[in-house]
């Protein structure tokens, strides 16, 4: 599952990164690394871009490149 | 014995003014309450200059403690330092001391978000690894208690090797006194222990450093490792080689890009860290974070984002007009005063026409340049522009730009100047030129009285249904202007600028009150900025453009005013001679101009023109507007002959009735609509081309953006006239 599967409002755990994908390196150094605990908390109209808080900081993230973060959910589905 | 009294005045009371001793960057992570610690720290003793050869400009000020004083230099936020931005590499440049005439500072004060540590304390494990003394200010402590996070200073400290941690609130001021005496000592402070989080990475530093024999510091060799195709990296290579750096390379990274081995590294110790020395109780949702959040959600933040921007428009107009027109009024009565105690002749209009027209000119924008700074500051500060590009991200995306480009294009309805600048901020130069170039196609506040003009004179005012056709019209010019510069972003990004679809990862600040010491500086700042880069231009055309209408002069035109105005007291009785003396000289004004410079280019290029409806009178003023379009209006209000005191809307009048020599009018519905089309898209503007030389460091992309905006505003006027014209 990546993290554009998330639900709104729904947490999980980040497992793996394809940090050789294009913009995936910026999102990492905001802290959306492998272990990093993170939550789905809104978005823009349309889904895209998603906002993601991870430790208490909101980081926007485009959903094309939130195909390149595996997760496992924390929460079920809300 | 009489009894003298003595006062004694405790040391610390007087008041005494050092100078700096030491060099200190104040540095941080963006929205971190960095600039509100910088001024509070050193108030109003701020100046602002330029690096050599980098156009990000250099803030810095002066602190003064109990014995000793320190200049402070505010560097832009950052998250690392990894330099993707022009702010970015501007902050890594000067914390490394790589900009020649700027020396390396002698410490750093750290300044970090207690709210936010996960990203504060990355930064900090990076600046740790420059062997600078450091002072670290922990901020915004009142906010994480009232989220329920308990942060434990001692275990952190602990973790930091020793670096001393002072909790402040910048806004009240508390903890400063124990920050300042901290900053005293900083230059003998010792540089704090190298963090553990990637043993492998340090290690190899060390030896690198050692065997390019201490050439390169360590600092430069991991930022070299970190930096593929740097000068950093060039200079690596050039001191042990290519092969055995990409040995290197390869052992440390694998085949991803270092710096997300580096995140990896560093935030599983930031992670290790803060399960020690952070304790979140569970959060108590309050009714304002509930509110918070459901304006978060997206189609209210969308709405409420158009609704706000709606309102800010609405405010500047409404609260500007009047300074505007105040402004006007006092230079022109001031060039009344002053025309009736000079001579008449050359140097009372100079003075009059020339000098206080203008200064009159830059000064009638301040108003509605700085209300718009005023509510795009509080809105960047308050964490809502941040939040506009995010919401706007995936409209941008469609003309291949990113939410990063909203906040310049935002700020260009005041004025393209400060936009152009705010777009440092943009890490793709492809992305950062494309935005550059849409700029300029905002309606800025130099061209409303243009537009106010030829709407007042030409757009019946009337109603349609709820809407007055005259704010129609204004309305469709400002979407003419947004569509102009979107679609010229689009072309660009898929022909001379075509590249990577650009970015988007930011960081998204929650709501905060904007703190009024700091948006007011910020806004002295950017009233410098505008009439230091804008207005000393707009001066200096306007004295040229003056040079050119009042030179040369006919004296025939003159001798035979001086014999009409015998004439006409001769003929007239007193009543109706002021009225006739009036008008004599308006004619003579206007012949004076038709035979200046000013007056024979506009006739040697009315055939370019003629084309689109406009007669020489048209075509000198426009040539007059190249330089600033500002000055259009006042060129029309002398070529038409309505003298210095005249309403405008007698010049609206007096275009109304101007005709060709077959009687034909000048001014049509087809012709108008032209002009104010030339208006919208043309970039008449030197403080402009300036800035876009500038900050695009060549001549290619000024020269580019003149020449297409003039060919567009030419043809689409060439257009509607002769579209029009035929129906």
């Amino acid at each position: 599952m990546t993290l554009r599967e998330l639900n709104r409002g729904q947490s999980a755990r980040i497992d793996q990164v394809d940090a050789r994908q294009p913009g995936v390196v910026r999102l990492m150094v905001l802290g959306l690394i492998e272990g990093a605990e993170v939550q789905y908390e809104s978005s823009a109209i349309g889904g895209d871009p998603m906002e993601i808080s991870v430790y208490g900081t909101a980081i926007s993230v485009r959903k094309q490149q939130a195909d390149f973060f595996r997760i496992s959910p924390l929460t079920s589905n809300v | 014995m009489s009894e003298v009294e003595t006062t004694y005045v405790p040391v610390e009371k007087i008041n005494i003014r050092r100078r700096p001793t030491a060099e200190v960057a104040v540095i941080g992570n963006p929205n971190s309450g960095k600039s509100t610690l910088f001024n509070r720290l050193t108030g109003l003793r701020q100046t602002t200059g330029n690096y050599p050869g980098v156009t990000v400009e250099k803030h810095s000020g002066v602190v003064q403690l109990s014995n000793s004083a320190l200049e402070l230099i505010d560097l832009p936020g950052i998250y690392c330092l990894g330099g993707f931005s022009a702010d970015e590499r501007v902050a890594v440049d000067v914390l490394l001391g790589r900009i020649r005439g700027t020396p390396r500072p002698d410490g750093l004060l750290v300044v970090l978000d207690a709210t936010h540590l996960y990203q504060g304390l990355y930064l900090l494990q990076q600046l740790m690894e420059m062997q600078l003394p450091m002072v670290v200010a922990m901020t915004m402590t009142d906010a994480a208690t009232a989220n329920g996070t308990d942060i434990s200073i001692e275990v952190l400290q602990r973790h930091l090797g020793g670096i001393n941690i002072y909790p402040v609130v910048a806004t009240t001021g508390r903890g400063l006194d124990a920050l300042k005496e901290a900053l005293e000592t900083i230059a003998e402070a010792a540089a704090p222990s190298i963090p553990e989080s990637w043993p492998q990475l340090s290690s190899i530093a060390d030896k690198l450093h050692s065997s390019t024999a201490g050439s390169m510091p360590r600092i430069e060799v991991i930022q070299a490792l970190l930096h593929p195709g740097s000068t950093q990296s060039d200079l690596l290579v050039a001191q042990l080689g290519k092969g055995p750096v990409d040995e290197i390379s390869n052992r440390l990274f694998g085949d991803e890009p270092p710096q997300a081995c580096e995140a990896r590294h560093r935030y599983r110790w930031v992670h290790g860290v803060l399960q020690e020395a952070q304790h979140q109780a569970p959060m108590i949702e309050q009714f304002s974070a509930r509110s918070f959040r459901w304006m978060n959600r997206p189609w209210p933040a969308t709405v409420l984002f158009f609704v706000v921007m709606a309102l800010v428009f609405q405010a500047v107009f409404s609260w500007a007009a009047p300074l505007m027109e105040g402004i006007d009024l006092g230079a022109s009565l001031l060039a009344e005063k002053v025309a009736l105690v000079l001579p008449e002749g050359a140097i009372s209009s100079f003075i009059t026409d020339g000098v206080i027209a203008g200064v009159g000119s830059v000064l009638v924008f301040l108003p509605q340049i700085l209300i718009l700074f005023l509510f795009i500051i509080v809105l960047e500060d308050s964490g809502f522009l941040a939040r506009a590009a995010f919401l706007m991200d995936r409209t941008m995306r469609s003309v291949g730009l990113s939410g990063q480009s909203v906040i310049p294009m935002l700020s260009s309805f005041a004025c393209a100047v400060p936009a152009i600048m705010a777009t440092r901020v943009i890490p793709d130069r492809r992305d950062r030129i494309a935005t550059i170039l849409a700029a300029p196609f905002m309606t800025c506040s130099a061209r409303l009285p243009i537009y106010a003009l030829l709407i007042a004179a030409f757009v019946p005012n009337q109603s349609i249904g709820w809407f007055n056709l005259q704010g129609l019209v204004l309305l469709g010019l400002y979407l003419l202007g947004i569509v102009g510069g979107l679609t010229t972003a689009w072309i660009m990004k898929r022909s001379a600028l075509r590249g990577p679809k650009p970015q988007f990862a930011l960081a998204l600040p929650e709501f905060r009150w904007p703190n009024l010491q700091t948006v007011l500086i910020k806004l002295m700042e950017r009233a410098r900025v505008f009439l230091k880069r804008a207005g000393t231009v707009i001066f200096v055309v306007a004295i040229i453009v003056w040079g050119l209408a009042y030179f040369p002069r006919s004296s025939e035109i003159r001798l035979n005013l001086d014999a009409a105005i015998e004439q006409a007291r001769a003929s007239h009785t007193a009543g109706e001679l002021e009225h006739k003396l009036t008008s004599l000289r308006n004619e003579a004004a206007a012949d004076q101009l038709a035979q200046s410079y000013l007056g024979r280019a506009g006739r040697f290029i009315e055939p370019v023109f003629i084309p689109l409806g406009w007669d020489w009178r048209v075509s000198a003023a426009v040539i007059a507007g190249f330089p600033a379009r500002e000055v259009v209006v006042a060129v029309m209000g002398t070529i038409y002959a309505v003298g210095e005191d005249a309403e405008e809307s007698s010049l609206a009048g007096k275009l109304r009735s101007a005709s060709w020599p077959d009687g034909r009018p000048i001014f049509t519905v087809p012709m108008v609509l032209g002009l104010l089309l030339f208006y919208a898209w043309c970039l008449q503007c030197v403080a402009t081309i300036a800035t876009i030389r500038r900050e695009t460091n060549s001549w290619r992309w000024p020269i580019f953006a003149w020449t297409y905006m003039t060919v567009i505003g030419y043809v689409g006027a060439l257009l509607i006239y002769q579209l029009g014209s035929m129906a």
